[in-house]
């Protein structure tokens, strides 16, 4: 059974067509990167399909079940900047956060998840930081910490929004490093990415969107460079042969 | 001598419950959203009055409760509808708070409630108004009814503090999560509209925004923990309501304007020296020695 299908997924801004018709279907333990031009609807769709913005019209299963039966199954690391760091908290309460969802409502935090919160940000080199107040964080750092609190969660399936955007080299190969690790332990991993120089270094399956799906499928295949012209509309030129191998 | 213990007591109540419940809206910038509940409340008052003919106790916890959800309600509404907060915000508290304003003209004869006194407040008057049970004072309504909303407040602040402390910060990762944030949104609204009203008697409905927005901004300079900023954010109500009331005795004048007034120099003298982000310091560091 698939850990994620997503079946015709339309979404409408003010009656404008943003995202249309979107379905693909995600095995085991892949990492897929989710690639397209800026306002293809990238964003919109991670947010579609974990039902922060209605859908028009479209099922998202985990696992065989509609999404809001899974809640639990499926992590999230948003974009660094949607949240205000200036938020009164330090790295380990906002990486505790990620263990909300097993402590249940309305409950205090375990010394247990106090543990296993240390554990994910030593996983990530942000032990030292524990007890910093994130304003004090660099922006690599703060994405480390979000890494470190999908860590905590413990879910099957991620939802990444752009956590390269903005990071040092250190933090990018961290990342990368973690996003392995998740596949090892048969994770499934979807990742907004707009990097096209590393897609091919980075994921086994790519979605390229244009607020269509223009091509989905293993990165070996998909990832060609008739494909990325029609994704971006033949204003991709910068790419050398070594990038895609068509 | 307990006159001044009563007056004392009701500010201090005033500023630990509008310090807890401003922590939240500050930090969820929605400080303008005090502004609009302090003042549609009115309308919740007069409608209370007009259903129950009492002006204080329960019915008017309830009238205040439902306008303040009202009001939360429009406001998103609006939004959502493609007008812009702010102007959502402004459009729909003048019109509440106005409607509120008419009636009370319209009663005007008939009952002791005029707009002066709702903007303003009178702390002075507190203590004489007392609650009896079987022909014996048990002391002002003001402080139970403060004393009550502040165990509400109390109460769900520690039963779902992770809760209002995730969707405060992180919306979108609280609905992966599966908390209830719209639930919370509107319980925090509740929260601000019960204790609008029940500072309302004291310190009226613009110094209610002053107890609620200052303390906690000022809170925020000096600590980076949510649970400290919330005791200190009390703590800075209270110490304002001490100083303000002292300050108005010594000076002959109005209570809750000059416990307003604390607040600000409170703030203005934390911005300079707050050990975070002091501007006294970053002036300090830049100056050549």
């Amino acid at each position: 059974m698939n850990p994620l299908v997503v079946e015709q997924v339309t979404v409408a801004y003010d009656r404008q067509l943003v995202l249309e018709d979107v379905s693909f279907s995600v095995p085991e333990g892949k990492l897929v990167g989710i690639i397209g031009p800026n306002g293809a609807g990238k964003s919109t769709l991670m947010k579609a399909m974990l039902n922060f913005i209605p859908r028009m019209h479209g099922n998202v299963f985990v696992y065989g079940k509609p999404y809001e039966k899974q809640r639990h199954l499926v992590g999230y690391v948003p974009q660094r900047n949607s949240v205000d760091w200036d938020f009164p908290t330090n790295a380990l309460d906002v990486v505790l956060m990620g263990r909300y969802g097993h402590i249940g409502l309305w409950k205090r935090p375990r010394k247990e998840d106090v543990d296993i919160a240390m554990q994910c940000l030593d996983k990530v080199g942000m032990l030292p930081y524990a007890k910093r107040q994130i304003s004090q964080l660099s922006g690599g750092q703060q994405q480390r910490v979000f890494l470190a609190r999908a860590l905590a969660q413990d879910a099957s399936v991620y939802f990444m929004d752009e956590p390269f955007v903005g990071v040092d080299a250190a933090t990018e190969k961290a990342i990368v490093q973690l996003l392995n690790e998740l596949k090892m332990r048969g994770k499934t991993v979807l990742v907004v990415h707009h990097d096209l120089q590393t897609v091919r270094d980075y994921f086994d399956y790519v979605l390229l969107l244009n607020k269509r799906v223009v091509a989905f499928g293993e990165t070996e295949s998909v990832f060609t460079y008739d494909h990325i012209q029609k994704t971006y509309g033949g204003k991709v030129t910068f790419l050398s042969s070594t990038h895609i191998v068509g | 001598m307990s006159y001044t213990i009563w007056i004392l007591l009701t500010a201090t109540l005033v500023g630990i419950n509008c310090g807890l419940v401003g922590t939240f809206l500050v930090l969820r910038k929605m400080s303008m959203l005090s502004d609009a509940i302090s003042h549609s409340v009115l309308l919740g008052i007069v409608g209370a009055y007009m259903v129950s003919h009492q002006l204080q106790g329960v019915s008017m916890l309830i009238g205040a409760l439902l306008v303040g959800l009202l009001t939360t309600f429009l406001v998103q509404l609006l939004h959502q509808k493609g007008v812009q907060s702010d102007a959502a915000i402004g459009v729909v508290f003048t019109c509440l708070f106005a409607i509120g304003v008419v009636l009370i003209s319209l009663f005007a004869d008939r009952v002791h409630l005029d707009v002066e006194h709702a903007l303003m407040g009178e702390i002075a008057f507190v203590p004489w108004d007392v609650l009896e049970v079987c022909g014996q004072s048990i002391g002002p309504k003001a402080i139970w009814l403060l004393g009550f909303v502040l165990a509400i407040n109390i109460f769900v602040i520690v039963f779902a503090y992770k809760e209002l402390k995730i969707s405060s910060f992180d919306r979108e990762m609280a609905i992966t999560l599966g908390i209830p944030v719209v639930l919370i949104h509107y319980v925090l609204m509740g929260m601000l509209s019960l204790t609008t009203v029940a500072s309302f008697d004291s310190v009226g409905a613009i110094l209610v925004v002053a107890m609620l927005i200052v303390p906690s901004a000022t809170a925020y300079l000096w600590t980076d923990r949510l649970s400290v900023m919330l005791i200190c954010s009390a703590t800075i109500g209270v110490l304002a309501s001490a100083i303000g009331y002292m300050g108005a005795t010594a000076f002959n004048v109005s209570i809750s304007g000059a416990i307003a007034v604390s607040t600000g120099v409170i703030f203005f003298v934390s911005l300079w020296i707050a050990p975070k982000s002091g501007l006294l310091w970053k002036w300090i560091k830049k100056s050549p020695a």
